[in-house]
């Protein structure tokens, strides 16, 4: 393989490039889905190819190509370089990358248990005894398990010098039970651990033991059929709401995680996923949160599916603050903007989906740091309020800062007591009003490093998988219910 | 780009590798690439080669999928093999009956050379105008211009050997003013087709007309929405309630409803991929050739699509609406059109006394499938209407209401509809624009 960046690298500059990069990539997905007592998917997806960028002319090129022969090397790399050109017909300022980076070294992801060992018998094995589980609730229309497993190595060269290998490995579970009520038309759905029935963590097949499926599966199906049964969420102009931690990885990674993106803020992705609110003039000026808001960058944390040796570009993994006690101090960045709003070195976030995808500013694990609270004494020190678990759908504006957001279940908290159940509990806000709202985070106990592994941006489009901390926290005044 | 022939050979070749007692091999083949501008210039230009084979195996009642886009014997029999492993490590699937048997496929023009030969400099060169007219009319313009060439073939051990090329050409962009932007998008198989200048034109006078926003406040009002946003509408109505699964799984408006009113009468929505106004692609995943399916007739519930699973468990045929294999999506319209009406797109304010003009939906989720309640924002050109004529821009605004209902109060539907292609599932869609009534607004943004 080294031969294959060396010659790529050394094509490039002799076609005329001041700057290249290489990547070869080869994944391997697994996939076993079980719905209703079948395996109705196993299967197996392997992608090897390489991508080359180049500089030429101050504008980029980028081509990739599946066939790994010196002659098709020559012909993608040419390809770049013609493309590159083509650029800088219509090229805004030159790209600068400002200072060399020059990391060398091998990562990879620390796992217990290798995934790919674990016979198929045992996967679905594991997955039909929470299918039957939940199937054993009276009511249940539809049962669904997944697993999914992901291997990818990647091999990153640049003509400043750079060398990195790394293994990334990642294994996702979770189920899903579906109960209707064809009279009414009511369809209501309970997944677990996480929405839409996939949890995710860059560790080995340890992670799914963990989540001890079978074990919650009854619960899941029950609560789906009670919830047809369930009071609708009432509305209220302000009220006091509770989320769950993974609903709080939600609210971070699509009120917090994608406006920090420096190339949405540059107005890179305008034209697609949009601008956002958090505008250059208002780093390190802007309150995006209350005091107890801590939101932090760390592509470092362990399990988290935004971690990794070095990104796309060759920068180190790394920690940085994004708001620091309510303080909106930081962003995502690449080489190229952190250079043009002159913030120092690249802080380590641009990644590409695949050997065929040029990288971008994406999200690494977006994080809010666990508050002072147990989760017990948050709910008691409620006298009215309501507590939402598990996203069930999330819209916000191309600026990111309406939104509304739907959960799955809900419970009114009444004088420190969950009472009633609530069913299509839906709320919504602007981003940085509602962030100065928040007026508890639990504690480290109820801490987990949520997994995000569908985020999609860019042209062509790209899906990351992104990684969010957080545990459950409190929102006061805030509007709920919008949905009858 | 391979070619039919090539492609037979190796469909073939792994045929022969398998020993299962059925086995079914698809062939997808993509050469794209995408051009991406913003701040009035090119910062992504991209292209890609890829192909990808996708291997099912089938032995008694269990099935196994593999795929790679390693195209060498080696990588071949690799997948061969995986899936054979999977197999045979999978429990019988009871309602497995059979892969399709062959069906005559009619061929359908949808490959321009020009497409498939369209050059970095040619896309540069015309991102490069419309950016010289968004600077001379002092916006900002973003967006992207694609163009491909695709090849699917799908062979299995039955005798089924279907193969299709195409093209895709899509330009679409945001033209931006200090506060304000306009959307525009246009997709078409002959790339030379692509009238960047009107698209320039429309987007930038949009964004000139969408400075200074004020606020309108959240209610029922009556919308005229543009192409793409019923675009956004028809996706749902294709996900949610015209698929097979959806209905057999008691979540589809559809259910128990055929011969029954369930639009407005005006509206009249089918599936048609082999229509030559459509991005055709005359079979599906499983090599079965596409039906024409109508599936609101002025109105009334008449049909939905089907794959062979969800055909089988009615003892029905398939549609030639399946996605690839493994799929726990269910089948899906992927060319679907609605009817036009009959009054010219500029006409269809003049009666509305006070509504909105919406020319894009942004971020749309489902709420409940059953009626189809959708939230979202609006995008890129929102605008008051008063007494027939729009009035001013307004700030972007959340909706919350159910599409089913929004197509039970049309009022008015245009003659001229538009083709868009959609990016993640390779579908097109071809729709009017349309007036409708009640739609519910909850809230604004900043």
């Amino acid at each position: 393989m080294k031969d294959l960046t060396g010659r790529a690298l050394n094509i490039a500059q002799v076609r005329g490039a001041s700057y290249a990069d290489v990547r070869i990539v080869e994944r391997v997905t697994q996939h076993v889905a079980v719905k209703n007592g079948k395996v109705e998917a196993l299967e197996q997806e392997e992608s090897l190819g390489f991508g080359v960028r180049v500089l030429v002319n101050g504008a980029w090129g980028f081509a990739a190509g599946s066939r790994l022969e010196p002659k098709d090397v020559e012909r993608v790399v040419t390809q770049a370089v013609a493309i590159a050109r083509a650029s800088a017909l219509c090229k805004g300022r030159d790209v600068n990358l400002g200072a060399k980076i020059e990391s060398k070294g091998v990562y990879e992801t620390p796992i217990k248990i290798n995934p790919f060992t674990i016979s198929l018998d045992e996967k679905i094995g594991l997955l039909l005894k929470a299918d039957a589980e939940m199937r054993r609730v009276k009511g249940v229309k539809v049962a669904r398990g997944d697993l999914t497993f992901v291997r990818e190595n990647k091999q990153f060269a640049s003509t400043e010098g750079a060398e990195v290998k790394q293994e990334i490995v990642e294994c996702g579970c979770g189920i899903v039970a579906m109960a209707t009520d064809p009279a009414t038309g009511d369809v209501q759905v309970r997944s677990y651990p996480n929405a839409g029935g996939r949890h995710q963590q860059a560790r080995g097949y340890e992670f799914i033991l963990e989540q001890k499926l079978a074990e919650n599966a009854g619960r899941v199906a029950e609560d789906a059929v009670a919830l047809l049964r369930a009071d609708q969420c009432p509305s209220y102009d302000a009220m006091t709401i509770l989320l769950d931690g993974s609903q709080m990885a939600l609210q971070i990674h699509e009120s917090c995680g994608h406006p920090i993106e420096l190339d949405r803020v540059l107005g890179s992705e305008a034209a697609y996923a949009g601008t956002s609110f958090l505008t250059p003039d208002k780093l390190n000026k802007f309150r995006y949160g209350s005091d107890l808001v801590n939101i932090t960058a760390d592509a470092t944390i362990p399990g988290g599916l935004g971690t990794f040796g070095w990104d796309d570009e060759g920068v180190p993994a790394q920690k940085s603050d994004i708001v620091k006690n309510g303080l909106f101090v930081g962003y995502l960045m690449s080489r190229e903007s952190a250079h043009e709003l002159r913030l120092g070195a690249s802080n380590g976030t641009m990644r590409a989906d695949g050997w065929n995808r040029m990288p971008i500013i994406r999200m690494t694990n977006v994080s809010l740091l666990p508050g002072t609270w147990n989760l017990d004494d948050l709910v008691a020190d409620m006298d009215d309020g309501i507590w939402m678990e598990t996203n069930r759908s999330w819209s916000i504006d191309d600026k990111r800062l309406n939104f509304q957001v739907g959960t799955e279940m809900a419970w009114e908290i009444k004088g420190g007591k969950k009472t009633r159940m609530l069913k299509n509990a839906t709320y919504t806000g602007i981003t940085p009003e509602f962030w100065n709202s928040c007026d508890a985070i639990s504690n480290e106990k109820s801490w987990v490093v949520w997994g995000t592994p569908n985020c999609g941006k860019g042209q062509p489009s790209q899906v990351a998988h992104t990684g969010h901390g957080a545990s459950p926290a409190r929102f006061r005044n805030v509007r709920v219910g919008v949905v009858k | 780009m391979l070619g039919q022939e090539k492609i037979r050979e190796l469909t073939q070749q792994v045929l022969a590798m398998s020993k299962a007692e059925q086995t079914e091999v698809v062939f997808t083949g993509t050469d794209s690439a995408l051009t991406r501008f913003a701040n009035s210039a090119i910062h992504q230009n991209v292209a890609e080669g890829n192909t990808e084979v996708r291997v099912r195996v089938v032995y008694g009642k269990r099935i196994g999928v593999a795929s790679g886009n390693d195209l060498t014997p080696e990588a071949l029999k690799r997948a061969v093999d995986t899936a054979r492993a999977i197999a045979m490590r999978q429990r019988e699937n009871p309602e497995f009956k059979s892969l399709p048997a062959p069906q005559p496929i009619q061929n359908v023009e949808a490959f321009v050379e020009r497409t498939a030969n369209f050059s970095p400099e040619q896309r540069a060169q015309v991102v490069n105008a419309l950016c010289k007219k968004a600077k001379a009319k002092g916006v900002v313009a973003a967006g992207a211009f694609r163009t491909s060439a695709s090849e699917i073939a799908v062979a299995n051990s039955l005798g089924v050997f279907a193969y299709h090329p195409g093209t895709v050409a899509s330009l679409t962009t945001v033209m931006m003013a200090d506060t304000g932007s306009g959307y525009a998008e246009v997709a078409h198989a002959d790339a030379s087709a692509i009238n960047a200048d009107a698209l320039a034109e429309e987007a930038i006078g949009k964004a000139i007309k969408s400075r200074n926003p004020t606020v309108a406040e959240p209610g029922e009002y009556t919308v005229l929405l543009e192409e793409s946003a019923v675009e956004d509408m028809l996706n749902f109505f294709a996900f949610l309630s015209f698929s097979a699964l959806a209905v057999q799984e008691e979540r589809s408006f559809m259910r128990g409803k055929s011969g029954e009113k369930v639009m407005s009468e005006n509206v009249t929505l089918w599936d048609d991929g082999l229509a030559p106004d459509t991005l055709a692609l005359p079979f599906d995943f499983e090599g079965v050739p596409r039906q024409r399916v109508m599936l609101v007739e002025n109105g009334i519930a008449r049909g939905i699509v089907y794959d062979t699973p969800t055909a089988q468990r009615e003892g029905k045929t398939s549609t030639g609406h399946s996605l690839p294999a493994p799929n726990s999506m269910g089948p899906l319209a992927l060319h679907l059109f609605m009817a036009p009406g009959e009054t010219p797109k500029n006409e269809m304010i003049k009666n509305i006394e006070r509504g909105i003009w919406v020319t894009r939906f942004w971020y749309t989720r489902v709420l409940q499938p059953m009626p189809v309640l959708i939230t979202g924002m609006t995008r890129d050109g929102t605008f008051l209407i008063e007494n027939g004529a729009i009035t001013r821009p307004i700030k972007n605004m959340r909706f919350t209401t159910s599409y089913l209902d929004a197509f039970n109060h049309i009022r008015a539907i245009s003659r001229e509809t538009k083709l868009t292609h959609e990016e993640w599932t390779g579908g097109a869609r071809r729709m009017p624009a349309i007036v409708t009534d009640g739609f519910r607004f909850t809230g604004v943004t900043q």
